[in-house]
């Protein structure tokens, strides 16, 4: 049952993505040229999968625990740390000159076969340092 | 600043901001979590593969997402920026900067701030300054 939610989740996830113009890098860099010809849809993008779960999270967070598991899994770390500022700046670097994020990094995979495999591998290669070198700072 | 009007899709990307919002509504409310898509991803190849079986069925249908879009869309054409090393560079700073960052545009830009977090609210400030900074500076098209 959780693996079919998640499925449906990753899903609806992507078509989101798709529709809403995230899968097109011109389209995202268009929106981060504040400066040049600036095309604010993404702000539309984000601005309605803020709402829709700040709506959400007043009915889910009535229950105790999720449907399918026995709790909530959320981030524990809540001060500002330099890692946060850091790897930030680092992760705005590489969205600007790629017009990518993570997620539709993922959805594009097989979108174009010639740099979608290549350019998630570089993804997960960034993510799997960046755990570990995350590891190794925090204090034990 | 001159608004780019050929391209400026308001209401697709409002429906599609909706269903993302959808998504992460979904992951929260049955399985208990934040729809990151860093961590998810990151979290797939660094954690126990069985007991995170959900990630990898969260990916899966993310991976396939695109198809169904077309099955009723009538086209996906993504314009690529990068290419060659710049691509896989930035890729790599992506994955590197949303791990070191513990989020990216989902879960912090998405999930955090509709939950208040101000991590989350520092994190997408620094994120978006510096990917406007780095699209300023970058050679393009006016």
């Amino acid at each position: 049952m959780a693996l079919i939610t998640a499925l449906i989740s990753g899903i609806i996830f992507g078509v989101g993505l798709a529709l809403g113009g995230m899968l097109d890098p011109s389209k995202v860099v268009g929106f981060l040229d504040l400066f040049g010809v600036w095309d604010p849809s993404l702000a539309f993008v984000m601005g309605g999968g803020v709402i829709i779960n700040v709506i959400g999270h007043q009915i889910i967070a009535r229950r105790s625990r999720p449907i399918c598991d026995n709790q909530f899994h959320l981030p524990m770390t809540k001060t500002i740390t330099l890692p946060l500022i850091i790897g930030s700046v680092l992760f705005g670097i590489g969205w600007g000159v790629t017009g990518l994020c993570p997620g539709p990094a993922v959805a594009s995979t097989f979108v174009n076969i010639d740099t979608g495999i290549s350019f998630i591998v570089a993804v997960i290669a960034g993510l799997v340092i960046g755990k570990i070198v995350l590891k190794q700072l925090r204090p034990a | 600043m001159t608004i780019d009007m050929e391209h400026f899709t308001p209401l697709a990307s409002l429906a599609g901001g909706i269903l993302i919002g959808l998504a992460a509504l979904i992951l929260m409310a049955m399985n208990g979590r934040v729809m990151g898509i860093s961590g998810i991803l990151g979290d797939a190849f660094l954690n126990n593969p069985i007991s995170g079986l959900w990630r990898w069925a969260f990916l899966g249908g993310t991976l396939v997402s695109p198809f169904v879009y077309l099955l009723w869309a009538e086209e996906l054409l993504p314009r690529p920026v990068a290419a060659g090393s710049t691509l896989l560079i930035g890729g790599f700073l992506v994955g590197l900067g949303s791990a070191i960052g513990s989020g990216c545009t989902s879960g912090h830009g998405i999930c955090g701030l509709a939950r208040f977090s101000l991590r989350s609210f520092v994190a997408v400030m620094v994120f978006m300054i510096s990917a406007i900074i780095t699209v300023y500076l970058m050679p393009h098209g006016a």
